[in-house]
Parts: structure tokens; sequence; C-alpha cells
């Protein structure tokens, strides 16, 4: 945030500014350890560990064997009968209903933010302001809050318990975020740019295109991950806009699954270890990407 | 448009709705007057729930901020490892909450295992954490946490970064120690990155829904009714729109305060770049 403009005076004034740059001897460079924090550390991540590693492990686990309360063990009779059960048990299909719903909403949400976006940037009127406030005002109205509004909007324009019923609503919910993102990316690209590509009497067309879009890449890779993300993990919007089975998405799936199986806890174990698999290559594919869209989850 | 169609439509429609009475999406819905929002000033279930969301709130903020800070600024140093270490840290980011949630539930049923092997360190003999109203709540201040304490972290971990080290040379040349240098430099440069991330933890534990639907079912009886899950039970429960409607605009206007309220009071102005703090 900014911190290099302020920071100089908070420095003390009377001390002169005379570092070079040298080896540390080792004492300082042990004090910089911290062992406080380094511990919160570790713990934290054996609070991380034993639910996922129990997740796993109990997955492979026959029904008696997990109820017999021994979750830390490996399993002992380890075997792959859970994870069938939930891939035939429709998994494929949710999979694709997700997919589907991603990558819609991710496609919606850029081909209306960033021409909207460039607009802003380009326009600096009054009114791509006002345009631009009430996006961010959009940021204030969390997604649960408005459900029923929206419920009785999504019955009466007759998309209710179609997949359309989910990627509207979340591809406008994504739509702040993405907006104030990629604003923020279009305003760093420099004006004299703009001004030559103007002088060589190209388009607006030409300069979002030309200009704008490929040196926006990692704003629009941000916010595809983000919009992907909202699309990918929701539950509000599936549980209340779609009911049928042939509309269940990973989330609303799983939550069927795991009432459906009941005391199975293995098989809900593995059908959440499954569901997991997808981002979890994601993210070792894309970790930048993918931390920068979560990032973008917090609004900013 | 299109947003104005699913977002803004909708909050002055709910706005509209909540002046309707107990309207239940049957024929046409008629303005009645403020019958709705006296109702819910004297609800006594939602005070109930209010109170429970207030604390939710607050002690989900006690719970992941000192914890966040402490790793995220650590992790803003050199360690050896931390590829692995982000790597493990950052698994519940890739999982949904309704992923969390349902691990969480299975985790801690009493029946299966983990439960009723923790339960008695913690004071739950029978391992039902969840039947108690104060496990209920304590659980969905834990389960909170565990999903978005690696988000918070890494929140601390990029405004660790931006710190400039000149600030630590001087003060070491001082003869600060690291205690002072925490208070007098880290925590004084961090604030709009506490406000962001205090923001964050405000706005989604006030309209916390997802883990409260499935891990506690708002019990056990209302226990752990948030005020969002309230809103869910008046509206698809009971089929009372107009009442969840004057419920929902009310929390969307409380945390729209709070947070406005947080973000000046510590002075954070105008947003000047949108990757501060990252």
């Amino acid at each position: 945030m900014a911190l290099t403009t302020d920071a100089q005076p908070s420095a003390d004034p009377e001390t002169p500014y005379r570092y070079e740059r040298r080896r540390r001897p080792l004492s300082m460079r042990l004090r910089r350890t911290n062992p406080a924090a380094g511990l919160a550390a570790l713990v934290w991540l054996l609070i991380v560990i034993v639910p996922v590693y129990v997740m796993v492990n109990a997955s492979l686990m026959p029904q008696g064997e997990a109820l017999g309360g021994k979750l830390l063990e490996p399993a002992a009779h380890a075997t792959f009968a859970n994870y069938s059960l939930v891939l035939h048990s429709g998994f494929f299909h949710l999979l694709l209903n997700n997919i589907i719903v991603t990558l819609v909403t991710i496609a919606l949400v850029l081909v209306l933010c960033v021409p909207l976006a460039f607009a802003i940037v380009r326009a600096r009127g009054a009114r791509a302001l006002l345009v631009f406030r009430v996006f961010l005002l959009g940021l204030a109205i969390p997604a649960p809050v408005i459900i029923v509004p929206l419920y009785v909007m999504v019955s009466k324009m007759g998309i209710y318990d179609s997949l359309w019923a989910i990627i509207l609503p979340t591809a406008a919910f994504a739509m702040p975020v993405t907006l104030l993102v990629l604003v923020g990316t279009m305003r760093d690209i420099s004006e004299e740019l703009y001004e030559s590509m103007a002088l060589e009497g190209a388009s607006s067309a030409q300069m979002l295109v030309r200009l704008v879009i490929p040196l926006s890449m990692s704003g629009i890779s941000t916010v595809s991950v983000f919009a992907g993300l909202s699309a990918w993990n929701g539950l509000i919007f599936p549980l209340i806009l779609t009911q049928s089975p042939q509309n269940l998405v990973l989330t609303t799936g799983l939550w069927t699954l795991s009432s459906q199986y009941g005391v199975n806890v293995p098989a809900t174990l593995a059908a959440l270890t499954l569901s997991g698999i997808p981002m979890l290559v994601l993210y070792l594919v894309a970790r930048r990407a993918l931390v920068s869209g979560v990032m973008g989850v917090g609004g900013k | 448009m299109f947003f104005g169609l699913f977002a803004v439509v909708p909050m002055a429609y709910s706005l509209f709705l909540s002046f309707c009475g107990n309207w239940g999406g049957i024929g046409s819905a008629h303005v009645v007057g403020a019958v709705d929002w006296q109702r819910l000033y004297q609800d006594s279930t939602i005070r109930q729930a209010t109170r429970l969301t207030v604390e939710l709130t607050v002690l989900s903020w006690l719970f992941q901020t000192p914890i966040a800070m402490l790793i995220g600024v650590w992790a803003a140093g050199r360690q050896r490892n931390r590829a692995v270490l982000s790597a493990i840290f950052f698994i519940p980011l890739v999982l949904s909450s309704t992923a969390i949630s349902l691990l969480f539930k299975a985790l801690l049923d009493p029946n299966f295992g983990l439960a009723s092997s923790i339960g008695p360190w913690i004071g739950f003999s029978n391992g039902n954490i969840l039947g108690s109203p104060n496990g209920a709540l304590a659980m969905l201040v834990f389960v909170g946490g565990w999903q978005f304490m690696p988000f918070h972290t890494l929140i601390y971990q990029g405004g660790a970064r931006q710190i400039p080290k000149t600030l630590y040379q001087a003060a070491e040349i001082d003869g600060a120690g690291r205690i002072a240098q925490f208070f007098h430099i880290t925590l004084p440069q961090l604030r709009h990155t506490i406000t962001t991330s205090s923001v964050l933890i405000v706005v989604g534990s006030l309209t916390s829904f997802e883990t409260v639907f499935l891990l506690t079912g708002g019990g056990p009886g209302s226990a752990s009714t948030t005020l969002s899950f309230a809103m869910y039970q008046n509206a698809f429960q009971d089929f009372n729109y107009g009442y969840a409607s004057a419920l929902g605009t009310a929390l969307v206007a409380v945390s729209t305060l709070l947070s406005v309220l947080l973000v000046r009071l510590t002075g954070f102005g105008t947003m000047r770049s949108t990757r501060e703090g990252m």
C-alpha cells in the first residue's frame, strides 16, 4: 500500500542513513530468526496437515475400519472401493457441470469487464467515475444477503434450475473485484503509448486489442482465476437457484453425496479428496496466478 | 447493465420486499408497511442471532489476526524450505468452503473417531463437540480460521515485504531489540494491511453462511444460528420472503457501516492501487 512514500518520515531523523551491503556476522543472522513465529508456523502446519491427512487416509479405509476410530494410523486394509463408489455415483457429471459453469463465468466476466475497464480508464469523465463507484458499491454486497430477491427474480426470468441460474449471478458478483483489478492494471499503462497509437490513427478498438490487452495480461489472469475460483467453489447460488440432479455442481453434489452416504464417512471423504484434486493440480501448475487470484477474492 | 441486473436491482428489490409483510412468493407482493421491520426489532430469536454473529465475528478476529500476522511476517523473511511449507500451508485455499465444512463435519462426528479422541482433551468427554452450544461456536471459529488463515497470512506476508529494510537497519543501529522493532516498525507499517485483513474478517464472519449451514445447521437448537443462516431459514424453510429481506437489508447496512467505520478509524483513505498490500 504505497508504503515507500510514507516510510521515510517514520524513520528516526537523527539517525544518519549509512547502510552498506556487507555480510552480517553470525550472531546477527541468528538473531534474525524468530523462534516464536517459527513455532507458531509449525503448530499451524500440523493443524493444516492432520485433517487433510485423516481425510486421505480414512478415505482408503473400508467403512468398518474407519468406525473403529484408528484414523491416525495408516489404513490397514487400504482399498480404492470408496473411490470407485464415488466415481460411479455420477461424480464426472458434477465435474463436467462445474467445469462448464466455471469456464462460461470466466468468459462472460472477461468479455464484459475488459472493455468496460478500458472505457473507465480512458474516459476520465464524471460519468465513468460514477459507473466505477457504483461497481465499487457492489463490493459491499455479500451474496447470501440478496439471495431472496435473486431467487424471486431468477424464477420470474424463467431460468430457475438451469446452469444459467448459477452462471449469471456468479459472474455479476465477480464483476466489482474484476473491474477494480483491471482498472488498476490499465491505469499503469503509460500515457505515451496511447498517444503514439493515437498519432498513428488507431481506433479505440485497435488500442484495446493491440495495446491494452497484451499489457494487462497479468491483471487478466488474476481476475480469470478469481472469477473461476468463485464459480468453482460457490455454494449458495447453485444451492438455492437449482434443484434437479442434472444441474448439480461440485459443491451441491458433495453435499448431496455426503447426506446420501450417511454413516459411510470414508466414501464422503473419498468424494472430498477427489473434489480437491483438480484445484490442487492447478495450484501446482500455476501457483503464482492462483495466489494472486485468491488475493482478488479479498476485494482489493 | 448486467451487473446492475444481478446485484443492484436485487438490493433495491430486497428493500422493497422488506416492506411487504410475510409474502411467500405466491401472488404478487404488496407494500403493507413496516411490519417486518417492527418484528425484526422485537424478535428475540434475531436478538440471539445478532449476539451470536457478533461473538463469532469478534472471536474470529481475535483468533485469526495475531496468528496470521505472526506467521505472515515470519514468512516474509528468507527461510529454508519455504516453498514446501507454503505449498502445504495453502492447501485450505484450494478446497471450497463446502468441502472444508463437510470434512470437519465428518471429522467431528462423535461416532467416527477423531472427535471422540480429541474431545476429552478439550473438555468434551463424549466427543460430541458440535452438540454443545459453546463447542459449536468454537468449531465455527476454528473451521473459519482453518480456511482463511492462509489467505490472511498471505496478506500480511505481502504487507511485511513492503516494509523498507532500512527501517530495521536504522533501528538496529539505535539498539532496538526485536520486540521493540516489532512494535515500533512492523506494527505501524502494517496498519493498512491490518485494516484490509480486519475488514475482510469482519464482513466475512458477519455474513458467513456456508460453514453454519453445513457444519452445525444452526444447532444445537438455535445455538449457532447466525443472522445470515436465520435469513436462509426464514426464506427457504418458512417461506417468508418479506421478513428474510428485511433481515438481509439490515445485514448489508450493518456490514457496510462497520467496514466504513473500520476504514475511517484506521485512516485508510483512498485505494490508490489495487495491488496495495499484496
